[in-house]
């Protein structure tokens, strides 16, 4: 017995050491760097719930919130029904399902660097690609990266074009519906529409909370992007996210302390939405009985 | 019911073809732009075909020097990221091998509470560990060189614990205690049984922390401060943080040149990746 946890430790000793060394004392050390003040010239100096306090009259803080729901809100719902749908067609034991696979995929491959990069591009209000196309159709076409209204729906709509990762794992699971249900279906005469509420969407309901989890923690801490392609958060900070402003008051405003409860505040916000995702799903999801 | 059947399966084919478009579009158009003279990237209406093919946009883009940034060493990103994806990728491998070995074929008191705030560490926030670990890395006089990018990758991760785990519990026991019955140690069954056997799971691992290092910003954005030491990643934001003269064809080009390495590795690896994401999906 004693040989064996000598054993089971030894091996699993890099994750025993990474977890205490890069999460443990990380979030230890950030809880209580936030209620300190705190930068790179100055030690950490005690200053209660002060940083707190502060948060809840900063209104850069309350906007960089507000977007961040608002983005999050909008962009995981919208890529889970893409991603679900682009699922589905591609179950439909279709030819060549291999090549709408790579396709549909390949934009989850870009770095998110060059994502912003060609996106700022082809969004360009004057001379960008998409602008053009709506001009063409003779649509009166908005400023998307310029105009504070659309600069979110922006974001969100680039959030969709990278859902591969989802839908591969979506697809996954639609392999996994056993076949036998859908011709139960068929025998009782249930139209596709009734299929897919009824069969479909029940059967993949686990894999849906698990990417529905991941994306809202992922969306939740959406950085890269908008850092490339809106500096500062322009328009008028309508691109300013938690994780922005986070990173601002760490590196750039010296305010390390402050930056540690915004952290804080962003894990506890995460955590919330984590658990009413299980909560609802508690009704919903459906898990097979063995 | 047949030319029903027929007209669903035309339909589907019809979405799945106009679909294909929206999602190749811009990557299309990446392409064309970066083989584009700069005198034909800002056309109305726009023009997919160049009237000339400027292959030469790439060795421009690669040797390019700006008037706001001065010359941008392109290939010394391109060395530096690859020193440091190789180093991540080394040291993720062996380590996740390791711990998930552990956490699947070796019994121990503990162990199975431990895998489960493991896997709930999923959860947490990168951008929350960000100052502590800052300020370890700044103590340690790291700062500045690429130890905080790659060492933390030999202390394995949550996610790909999870996934080698998922795959060496596929792995018969009974080979395990034939070997041991011949004295083999834990540490030969671990390299010269399961690890020939679980080389496909350790090439995802690979292959996802390959994607993640080389597509790594934020780690790079933090701790790189001297121009020549930064990765591509960050060197491409560069080209376009300044406003206004933005020399489109060669900044397409030189995004597709950070791309392609990803392209490559995907097209040969396409059913491993595939099959690597399908998995994370379950428990």
């Amino acid at each position: 017995m004693k040989k064996d946890l000598r054993i089971g430790l030894l091996f699993a000793m890099p994750w025993i050491l990474g977890f205490l060394i890069f999460l443990a004392y990380p979030v230890l050390a950030s809880l209580y760097y936030s209620f300190t003040n705190f930068s790179i010239l100055r030690e950490p100096s005690y200053v209660g719930i002060d940083n707190y306090a502060e948060l809840t009259s900063d209104t850069v803080f309350h906007q960089a919130l507000i977007n961040t729901l608002i983005y999050a809100v909008g962009a995981v719902p919208l890529s889970t029904v893409v991603a679900i749908g682009l699922a589905m067609l591609l179950n439909s034991k279709v030819k060549g399902m291999s090549y709408y696979r790579t396709i549909f995929f390949l934009p989850s491959l870009v770095p998110m660097v060059a994502l912003g990069t060609l996106f700022l591009w082809i969004f360009n209000g004057d001379y960008g690609l998409l602008n053009e196309g709506i001009r063409a159709a003779g649509l009166e076409p908005p400023n998307w990266l310029g105009d504070p209204a659309w600069s979110k729906s922006t974001l969100m709509l680039i959030s969709m074009w990278g859902c591969g990762q989802a839908m591969v794992i979506y697809l996954a699971g639609l392999q996994n519906v056993p076949v036998s249900l859908y011709e139960a279906a068929d025998l009782d005469g249930a139209k596709l529409g009734r299929k897919i509420w009824n069969v479909t969407l029940p059967m993949l309901s686990p894999v849906i909370l698990f990417n529905v989890v991941m994306g809202i923690i992922g969306a939740l801490q959406v950085f890269a992007v908008p850092y490339v392609m809106f500096p500062g958060g322009a328009p008028a900070r309508s691109t300013y996210f938690i994780a922005s402003y986070l990173f601002d008051n760490a590196f750039q405003y010296q305010r390390m302390g402050y930056a540690s409860a915004v952290g804080w505040v962003m894990f506890i916000i995460t955590l919330l939405l984590t658990m009413l995702a299980l909560k609802i799903s508690d009704r919903h999801v459906h898990y097979e009985t063995e | 019911m047949g030319q029903r059947k027929r007209i669903q399966i035309a339909l589907t084919h019809v979405a799945l073809i106009l679909l294909s478009v929206v999602f190749l579009l811009p990557l299309l158009w990446m392409l064309s732009t970066s083989l584009k003279p700069i005198g034909e990237t800002l056309t109305t209406p726009p023009k997919w075909i160049p009237s000339e093919v400027m292959w030469s946009n790439y060795p421009d883009a690669i040797n390019y020097n700006s008037k706001q940034l001065g010359y941008i060493p392109f290939l010394v990103y391109m060395r530096n990221t690859v020193v440091v994806t190789i180093l991540c990728i080394v040291g993720s491998v062996t380590s996740n091998a390791l711990v998930a070995y552990s956490f699947s074929r070796l019994r121990w008191a503990g162990r199975d509470a431990f895998f489960g705030l493991t896997v709930a560490t999923m959860m947490i926030p990168f951008p929350v560990l960000m100052v502590p670990t800052f300020t370890l890395f700044r103590y340690l006089g790291w700062v500045g060189s690429f130890k905080p990018l790659w060492v933390p990758a030999f202390f394995a991760s949550a996610f790909s614990i999870f996934l080698l785990r998922q795959f060496f519990r596929t792995i018969p026991m009974e080979l395990s205690e034939a070997a041991k019955l011949d004295g083999c140690s834990e540490f030969r069954i671990f390299t010269d049984i399961i690890v020939p056997l679980a080389k496909p799971a350790l090439m995802v691992v690979a292959l996802f922390t390959f994607m993640g290092s080389w597509n790594d910003f934020l780690g790079p954005l933090i701790y790189l401060v001297d121009q020549n030491t930064f990765t591509l990643a960050l060197g491409l934001s560069a080209y376009q943080t300044q406003h206004g003269g933005t020399p489109w064809n060669l900044l397409m080009a030189a995004t597709l040149l950070v791309i392609l390495p990803i392209l490559i590795v995907f097209f040969f690896a396409q059913k491993l990746f595939i099959q690597g994401i399908a998995t994370s999906g379950f428990k």
